[in-house]
Formats: C-alpha cells, sequence, structure tokens
C-alpha cells in the first residue's frame, strides 16, 4: 500500500473551504446572538450550508436529509419552541464561562489530535475506500441492481436497521407534533392550558 | 466560466449571511434566509457543472421546493402564531412581532 497520495487545491477544495469557512462564522454568530429569532433563522442557514458541503462530499442523501429536516422543519419548530418561550435569551453568568472554555478547549484539543490518524482527504487508499466499502461496490449491481450504491446499502442490505430508524423519526415527529399543539382544535375552540384572566408569561 | 460563477455566489453568499447576522428586522433575517436558500440552489447547480457531474440537478429543484415551502411556513407562522389555524376566524389572528421589531 503506497502512502504518497497528497490532496490539491482544486476548485472544489477552494469551495469546500469557503462553505467550512461560513459554517463556523454561523456557529459563533448563533452562540453571540441573545436574538433567539435570528438564531432560528442561522440555525436554518447553518442546515443549508453544511447541506451544500455534504452535497461536495458525495453524500448527497445525507444532504437531502439535513436540507429536508434541517432547513425546512426544525427552522419552524424552532420558532414554535421560541414563541412558546421568550424571544431574547438570558446572558449567560460570565464568572462560570472560564470553566466551560477549559473544558471545551480540552475536548476540542483531543478531537484535533484524533484527526491527525486520519487518512488524508480523498485518499484512494483511505480504509473506507478499500476494505469492505469495496465489497459492496462491487457486489451491488450483481445482487440489488439499483444505481445508487447508498441507496443499496441503506434499502436492502441494512433494512431493518433503516425500518428501526424510520419508526424512531415518526415516533419523535408524533411526539413534538403533541407537545407543539398542531391542530389542537376541539369543537372550534383552541385548547389552552393558561386559565382565563392569568397573564400570558412574556406578554 | 463556472469557477467564476460558483466564486460569485459564494460571495453573495457571505453578503446574505451577514445581512442574517446584522438584522435588524425580523423581515430583513427572514429575507436573508430565503435568499441565501435560492444561492444554496445555485451553487449546488453550478458545483455540479464544475465538478463534471450535474447529475445532482434535481436535487438542486428539490432544495428550492424546500426553501420555498419553509419560507411559507415561517411567515405564516408569525401570521397565525400556529400551524393550524384556529378554527374561530378572524379571532386568533393577530401579528406577533409588529413593525417596530429591532434586535
Amino acid at each position: 500500500m503506497n502512502n504518497d497520495f497528497v490532496p490539491t487545491l482544486t476548485p472544489i477544495v477552494l469551495l469546500d473551504l469557503s462553505l467550512l469557512t461560513m459554517l463556523i462564522f454561523v456557529a459563533f454568530t448563533m452562540l453571540k446572538s441573545r436574538h433567539l429569532f435570528a438564531v432560528a433563522m442561522l440555525s436554518g442557514i447553518y442546515s443549508l450550508l453544511s447541506a451544500a458541503f455534504f452535497v461536495s462530499l458525495d453524500a448527497v442523501d445525507v444532504a437531502f436529509t439535513e436540507a429536508a429536516v434541517g432547513a425546512g422543519i426544525s427552522s419552524v419548530l424552532m420558532l414554535g419552541a421560541m414563541l412558546l418561550t421568550s424571544r431574547r435569551e438570558k446572558p449567560v453568568i460570565s464568572n462560570r464561562a472560564p470553566v466551560a472554555l477549559a473544558v471545551v478547549f480540552a475536548v476540542g484539543s483531543v478531537l484535533f489530535y484524533a484527526t491527525i490518524d486520519m487518512p488524508a482527504f480523498g485518499d484512494p487508499n483511505a480504509p473506507a475506500n478499500v476494505s469492505i466499502g469495496q465489497e459492496y461496490v462491487e457486489r451491488t449491481p450483481d445482487e440489488i441492481a439499483v444505481p445508487n450504491i447508498v441507496t443499496a446499502v441503506l434499502a436492502s442490505y441494512r433494512g431493518f436497521d433503516t425500518l428501526g430508524e424510520t419508526m424512531v423519526i415518526f415516533t419523535a415527529g408524533v411526539a413534538v407534533m403533541l407537545l407543539l399543539g398542531a391542530g389542537s382544535v376541539r369543537g372550534g375552540k383552541p385548547v389552552d392550558d393558561v386559565p382565563v384572566g392569568d397573564p400570558k408569561d412574556g406578554e | 466560466m463556472f469557477g467564476a460563477a460558483t466564486a460569485a455566489i459564494v460571495i453573495a453568499m457571505a453578503l446574505a449571511l451577514i445581512r442574517a447576522c446584522a438584522g435588524p428586522s425580523l423581515y430583513d433575517r427572514v429575507l436573508a434566509g430565503n435568499s441565501f436558500g435560492t444561492k444554496t440552489v445555485l451553487l449546488l447547480g453550478s458545483m455540479g457543472f464544475l465538478s463534471g457531474r450535474p447529475d445532482f440537478l434535481d436535487i438542486a429543484l428539490l432544495y428550492a421546493l424546500i426553501n420555498f415551502v419553509g419560507t411559507i411556513a415561517i411567515l405564516k407562522f408569525f401570521r397565525y402564531r400556529t400551524f393550524a389555524v384556529s378554527m374561530d376566524g378572524a379571532a386568533a389572528v393577530k401579528p406577533v412581532f409588529g413593525e417596530g421589531d429591532r434586535q
């Protein structure tokens, strides 16, 4: 196995770098902002950015899930949660921040240390490209006859696992719908758990 | 040529991002998020041609649909405060955030 693969600076790599820069910028802005509506919109933008990044990494199915769930549904769900609570986040107590910062830096440096062992981006000799992945690439056209190998793995080779995942996601979706009270109309009257005459919080 | 187009789209994305972060009003952010979604669709299209495989153009079309429905959902949510409009009719209709919503 020769390990002389050197990643080159193609336009796609430059595009990836600019997308990742924007991701970091959005993440820090979301951390700094106390305006919860801005955070909800920025989380949608974050999902769109990471979906574009996933497409550039050829993970189209992940990108599609990220766009549908992250940018579509979850930003609306975040807005719903925001309307139930408050429009502004309380300021963080600053004397607790150094401990959290130290923990974050420790974990982050461990994660960065772990990336040193990873193969270079796009390396054809990476373990993901040589061992069992190659087996799936070779056997899918004969065994499943689906053009997209990811679809073959998701829906056939690990079909029961995908079925379980779908059930989990469906249950979570139903629970969120019940919590947010979508369609909570009974006898023509909206259901409200705040007693009549009780001033609502935040109004 | 596709490289230049992609670079221009990335710069436009950065500008929309700055508007979404800076605000100041609610509608600035909604519009910035919507136009950012449009830029993502364009970016996916030009990215496919840049890498020589324009097979993912239908994914970009689906992103456009999701972006449209998402923006409609957000705006409807601010108008009616809920996903399912109450059967009371006009009684529940009141704008949540007014014109003077500033950060």
